[in-house]
């Protein structure tokens, strides 16, 4: 087969790189209209207080200020609440009470940012405060105070009760055991922190009707629909609703909801007939924007001596604020958390989780992540090793022993899924081999006796990407397929629409790859535009690795399509019979003949100037993909620490990550993805967390206390790969952005573990600081001290 | 508030501005002279995406007010180019991939800048110290590191 430059597996540079380099990306803050306003918000200081009054009176008169907008405005158009993504409610300005520390209270609007800030400190409010309840568990205790009260009827915190499994056999499984590990893991509440925040730029035309947004949004079309349907009363109308997301600085999840800032831009937009807008400060962004994880788990894993798992059990409390504002799929109010079995084989399993209200920001959403995919992983690594070291086993050998086979794909797993395949044993192999794991445990045992301490963490994960089939899958009713649209012009040069939406992911680069793959027309050749409701195709946006395994395979098959016609074409052109045409990348030759053929800029040339009669001009064709499975990338990932008897600092040492996510579009841009992901494992794991105090008060809220890992945390991530082809996706790949912010916090945990196991220490939650690591060593008697 | 007239070299041209005392540069550079290449990611002077040079030192440029810069030079991303030529910085940027979103590229490529100004030659551990007041959400530093080694290998051969 001919090669194409830029096809499938050519790390070839980046096209969208030319204007970032140079300052000219074209990001939300940089959109600048004439007559523009700024919009500043005022927020709360208690997390949960009466408000018996805002003044806004001072702030009107602060030079520049247009108009203070409060709960009571909303409220007249009805619009001062608004639907979450899980069909819960939330306010967009309160009239009544504030529920969060930092929940918006009112909004000015200004001709400047700093004429704005200016307005905001010049609001008065008058508050009640009322009891704050920061502990789901608390929350979920009987008689606990109620926190929504604006629901008729609710007389508890409790939001859902989720589950999935074999309740009984699981309990017979745990009956029949030789050994049952039990252990409670909590994973803290992070944000997503994407080095840009949040932000809108809003438009209202009064005398078109037109409204155009651009947002920091991962899914343009589907903020579209929410945005009519929520505010068709008030007269927008989807056709005259325009969501442009630009240049986007990181999304990772956060930039999935719909945050009050942007409906108040939007409002504020409509009622003052200025374009408005809104850009979050960071302070804002971490302490009131969506949070990811705050899961309280409680775990339990059954094995036979032999070290054959036979049963899992994880009992869930899920935090979710005063709002259930998750961004999952509508059926599955705790994600895909189920997923949790991991890439072992058993029978028995039964995962549980109840959401809870509290006093907190509502949520919870990915944090680079596949809906709760990364607390699922993080249960069954951490359970897997604390099991193999209670057996006395090498958690190496243990895992190895549990693997699904690779011929037992597809795998029927005992929560419901079907993995499309796998070789698991393969890539825990290679990263045994890559890091020198039987040298390693040598020393470790050598350090061991001179009283250092090494530790080896393992993690042999398996995600679940792709969302997803319609059957099951929907956003507030939206099925999520994704859409592809390819038109190749008189030249042979294309333009690709896609439904999906790039931050930082490359789509302008790899899904030129995928046409350069498909119709052997060189990736330079291909344009590509996302983000743009007015000209891409319906699609319901990018986040949990599902770009390539749906709008992918949408690009493929449409890419397909173009092939069909062009195989007409060239029969036409060949004067040949079409079933006599063979293709190969590029070009279709007559079968026997290969010096007769048409490439396919011929053909794209024909269809516009020599095209048969009784054939539609033109050489389009869209595509809409419903994949018929989900994803099931993996890998295996082991990480050496040492830590500091003198400090309790935990130092990653070396870190080797095998990835297998199938085939691969562009392995440069993996790798690269690669590399972060595993940056925003390390950070929860040992650096990241926010925390209340018990009136609410958030700790850790700016960058001064909430640590992002900068190059110096940041070890030299060494990555190997194993191709294990998806059997249903039409280009064998599998989705990669997620895979190691999900695989690597428990491989960190279990070096940590692995490390202190001999003291007696079988957890510390994560994030595993000095402080932490410091009061274990001392409560053993290990910490150095001067 | 108080006004004042500032005259700042920025990229190679003087430009002048009437500006509020509590002006921040960062928002002078972005919103008066429309250099929108330096980007705001935070309000502790902790992410470093404002990073530009001021009379060649690297600057959080949302900590310096604009008053502060009157009479200085001031390096933008927008001034790495010369001639349409690209800075050794932004050719190892992307032959290295080590950008992807792009949000804090020009904060990273010009504190990178500074550093191979003060240590042409810097190992891979200075590397990492001397970008360290830089967040980056997408590339875990591997390929940034990379970059910053392209370049003083291209600038000092």
């Amino acid at each position: 087969m001919p090669e194409v430059h830029g096809q499938m597996g050519h790390s070839i540079k980046r096209v969208e790189d030319a204007r970032f380099i140079r300052g000219r990306g074209n990001y939300v803050d940089d959109i600048k209209l004439p007559g523009m306003l700024y919009l500043d918000i005022v927020r709360s200081p208690y997390a949960h207080a009466k408000i018996k009054a805002i003044h806004t009176e001072k702030a009107m008169k602060v030079p520049g200020v247009a108009a203070v907008i409060t709960g009571e405005t909303l409220k007249a158009y009805n619009l001062h609440w608004m639907p979450t993504l899980m069909s819960d409610t939330q306010m967009v300005l309160p009239v009544e009470k504030v529920m969060y520390q930092m929940q918006e209270v009112a909004a000015v609007v200004a001709t400047s940012r700093y004429a704005a800030a200016d307005g905001v400190a010049a609001v008065e409010v008058d508050y009640e405060p009322l009891p704050v309840i920061v502990d789901p568990r608390k929350a979920l205790e009987p008689g606990a105070q109620v926190l929504r009260t604006d629901k008729e009827g609710k007389k508890d915190n409790h939001i859902f009760h989720w589950e999935a499994g074999d309740k009984a056999a699981t309990e017979k499984a745990f009956k029949e055991a030789d050994t049952v590990v039990k252990q409670d893991l909590y994973m803290p509440r992070i944000v997503v922190a994407s080095i840009e925040t949040c932000g809108i730029v809003a438009k209202f035309d009064a005398v078109e009707g037109q409204l155009t947004v651009w947002m920091t949004t991962q899914a343009p079309h589907a903020i579209r629909t929410v945005v009519a349907l929520v505010a068709g009363h008030v007269g927008l109308s989807e056709e005259k609703i325009r969501v442009i997301s630009p240049d986007i600085g990181g999304g990772f999840g956060g930039k999935v909801p719909v945050y009050p800032g942007y409906v108040i831009a939007i409002a504020a937009a409509v009622v003052t007939g200025a374009p408005i807008k809104w850009v979050e400060d960071r302070s804002e962004n971490i302490q009131a924007d969506s949070f990811a994880r705050d899961y309280h788990m409680t775990c339990e894993m059954a094995a036979k001596k032999d070290g054959k798992i036979t049963g899992l059990r994880i009992k869930t409390i899920a935090d979710h604020g005063y709002a259930d504002a998750a961004c999952n799929p509508s059926k599955f109010p705790a994600g895909l958390f189920s997923v949790a079995t991991g890439a072992y084989d058993y029978d028995a399993a039964f995962v549980e989780v109840d959401g809870a209200y509290t006093n907190k920001p509502p949520g919870g959403i990915a944090y680079r992540c596949s809906f709760r995919v990364t607390e699922a992983v993080h249960a069954i690594e951490r359970m897997a090793d604390n099991t193999a070291h209670e057996l006395g086993m090498d958690p190496a050998e243990f895992r190895m022993k549990n693997f699904i086979k690779p011929e037992q794909f597809p795998y029927k797993s005992p929560t419901g899924w079907e993995y499309d395949s796998g070789n698991y044993g393969v890539a825990l192999q290679k990263a045994m081999d890559m890091i020198g794991y039987a040298a390693l445990r040598k020393e470790q045992a050598e350090k061991r006796k001179r009283g250092e301490l090494m530790g080896i963490g393992i993690s042999s994960f398996t995600e679940i990407v792709g969302a997803g089939p319609s059957k099951h899958f929907d956003i507030l009713g939206l099925k999520m397929f994704d859409s592809a649209e390819i038109r190749i012009h008189p030249t042979g040069k294309v333009l690709v629409r896609i439904g999906v939406q790039s931050q930082g992911q490359g789509h302008e680069t790899t899904f030129a790859q995928i046409v350069a793959e498909e119709l052997g027309i060189p990736a330079e050749h291909v344009k590509v535009e996302h983000g743009d409701t007015d000209t891409a195709p319906y699609g319901l946006g990018t986040y949990a690795s599902r770009s390539t395994p749906t709008a992918g395979a949408a690009t493929a098959m449409a890419s397909r399509k173009i092939r069909d016609k062009a195989r007409k074409l060239a029969a036409h052109l060949l004067e040949a019979n079409e079933d006599d045409l063979e293709w190969e990348r590029g070009r279709f030759f007559v079968k026997g003949s290969p010096d007769k053929g048409k490439t396919i800029q011929e053909c794209a040339f024909a269809a516009y100037t020599n095209h048969p009669q009784g054939m539609e001009a033109g050489l389009e064709a869209v595509s809409y993909y419903d994949p018929p499975n989900m994803t099931f990338p993996f890998g295996s990932y082991i990480c050496v620490v040492d830590i500091d008897r003198g400090t309790g600092e935990v130092k990653v040492r070396r870190f080797v990550a095998v990835d297998d996510c199938g085939n691969r579009i562009n392995p440069m841009i993996v790798e690269g993805q690669i590399h972060g992901g595993l940056t925003m494992g390390l950070a929860p794991a040992l650096f990241e967390e926010l925390t209340y105090d018990e009136n609410g008060n958030i700790f850790g809220g700016t960058f001064m206390d909430y640590l992002l890992p900068t190059a110096v945390e940041t070890p030299n991530w060494e990555t190997g790969e194993t191709v294990t082809p998806s059997p249903h996706h039409p280009l064998g790949a599998k989705g990669v952005g997620e895979s190691a912010t999900v695989g690597a916090p428990p491989a960190i945990a279990n070096a940590v573990i692995d490390a202190l196991w001999h003291l007696g220490v079988r957890n510390i939650d994560i994030p595993i600081t000095p402080a932490k690591v410091w009061t274990v060593l001392k409560e053993k008697g290990m910490a150095l001290e001067e | 508030m108080s006004t004042h007239h500032v005259k700042v070299n920025v990229n190679g041209a003087v430009k002048e501005a009437d500006v509020e005392a509590r002006l921040l540069l960062v928002h002078l550079i972005r919103e008066d002279l429309n250099l929108t290449g330096t980007h705001i990611g935070c309000d502790t002077t902790s992410c470093g995406a404002c990073t530009v040079l001021l009379n060649g030192r690297a600057v959080k440029s949302c900590t310096v007010f604009a008053v502060q810069a009157d009479g200085g030079e001031v390096m933008t991303v927008e001034g790495l180019t010369s001639n349409g030529k690209l800075h050794p910085i932004q050719e190892g940027f992307h032959e290295m991939h080590g950008l992807q979103c792009g949000f804090c590229t020009p904060g990273m490529m010009l504190s990178a800048v500074a550093l191979l100004k003060q240590n042409p030659k810097p190992t891979e551990e200075e590397i990492r110290w001397g970008i360290s007041g830089n967040l980056c959400r997408c590339t875990g530093y591997v390929n940034i590191v990379k970059a910053v080694q392209y370049a003083a290998e291209k600038m000092s051969g």
